[in-house]
């Protein structure tokens, strides 16, 4: 071992913050860039199926609550993408990688937002399952990326809290009403559970990210604790997950589940959900879009700065 | 200079926000922007949507010069045995009040 990498495991083991200009081995930045790439990525291909009921938001209260979340997971984006710039990667570079289809994003932004009960289960369930992952990030043993999940964690709990409103309030609605917001946990409770990726035996990175505390549990672990947190949470609405093999097992204090289909969740990744083209269209075509806004402000800034020199 | 100002990298703009009056400008990450301008008006939104900021000072990122971590250890070596810069140094007798 190297003298830089002995201080650099010295400093994980004594809990002591990596900053962008201290030594790290490779491998770390490499995890790192991967893992908080894919996690920008995700905020901002995220705002994508919320961004669709803006327009259809049924009061003005809910509306500008939306428009509120999307523009923070848009913040949650930017926190992150700035901390990866830290290791040493350009932005070009990382967008650049997204839209290739190189990086990947969470795969639960590939399903579509049919009803407006989605945005409520989205809430509640992909925000709580994000949130369940996020706190211990705070922990990471990376400067950048700890600090940038302190600041997301804080507004995060709005999300979830207004998502769970949206529920319950359709919960004591209407017939139809209750059937819609049945039907959107219907279809969010699984992508939701495999959000926290595939089981440890088959995740190849994940005992490399415990060791340098990246990762503080494990995706098992984390997976565990938000089910069982959800099928509380669930009664308050009066509605059902959808797992007939759900039931609380007091040996182990947790709630045992049923099977979770892994092959619907490689399909995802690999590119094949339901809305991967259209997401990931979205989002290529808005970069384009946007050209001529970051040309002109850059040519502005250019003639500015050219006049001040000649002054 | 317009050379510079190519539209795929708006240089690097590092953000400094004052919480509350009396208290000093913190640093609170980064963002990119064409100029100061657009810098100031991105980290309103980015940085301060729930109040977090009075002021903010935007500064760009190659204007920072920074001391090597690499050689923090000596650097700040001059400070490490120096106790008698602290109060808890001086012996004095107890009846010795108000100092
Ligand atoms: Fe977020
Ligand atoms: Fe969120």
């Amino acid at each position: 071992m190297i003298p830089e990498e002995k201080i650099f495991e010295d400093k994980i083991a004594r809990e002591v913050r990596i900053e962008p200009r201290d030594w790290m081995p490779a491998d770390y930045r490499k995890l790192l860039i991967r893992q908080m790439s894919q996690h920008a990525h995700s905020e901002i291909v995220g705002m994508l199926p919320e961004g669709n009921w803006i327009t259809r938001a049924p009061s003005l209260r809910r509306k500008a609550t939306l428009i509120a979340k999307v523009q923070d997971e848009a913040g949650h984006g930017l926190y992150l993408y700035s901390a990866t710039e830290t290791l040493g990667i350009t932005r070009e570079e990382t967008i650049d990688q997204l839209h290739s289809g190189k990086a990947k994003y969470s795969s639960i932004f590939n399903y579509p937002t049919l009803t407006w009960a989605d945005i409520g289960a989205i809430g509640w369930l992909v925000d709580g399952a994000a949130i369940m992952n996020q706190v211990p990030l705070c922990r990471a043993s990376f400067g950048p990326y700890a600090r940038a999940m302190v600041r997301i964690c804080k507004e995060e709990s709005f999300h979830q809290r207004q998502g769970f409103e949206i529920l319950l309030t359709l919960s004591r609605g209407s017939e139809a009403q209750k059937h819609m917001c049945q039907d959107a946990i219907n279809r969010w409770w699984w992508p939701s559970v495999m959000m926290f990726g595939p089981p440890d035996d088959a995740s190849p990175h994940n005992q490399k990210s415990m060791q340098w505390k990246i990762k503080r549990f494990s995706n098992d672990e984390l997976r565990q604790k938000f089910i069982d947190v959800c099928a509380e949470q669930v009664r308050v609405l009066g509605m059902k997950l959808p797992d007939d093999k759900m039931k609380w097992n007091e040996d182990e204090q947790h709630y045992d589940f049923g099977e979770i289909n892994w092959t619907e969740f490689r399909e995802v990744v690999n590119g094949n959900g339901p809305c991967n083209k259209e997401r990931l269209e979205a989002r290529k075509k808005a970069h384009a879009e946007g050209a001529w806004v970051r040309e002109a402000a850059a040519a502005y800034a250019g003639k500015k700065n050219h006049s001040s020199n000649n002054q | 200079m317009e050379k510079n100002a190519s539209s795929e990298s708006w240089p690097l703009w590092e953000v400094f926000i004052r919480t509350r009056q009396g208290l000093n400008h913190k640093h609170a990450g980064s963002l990119h922007a064409a100029d100061a301008q657009m810098a100031i008006e991105n980290a309103r939104d980015v940085y301060t949507r729930r109040n977090e900021g009075i002021s903010i000072w935007v500064v760009e990122s190659r204007h920072i010069h920074a001391s090597a971590p690499d050689e923090a250890a000596s650097f700040f070596d001059p400070a490490n045995d120096k106790v008698y810069r602290y109060p808890t140094f001086y012996n004095l007798p107890d009846e010795l009040k108000n100092i």
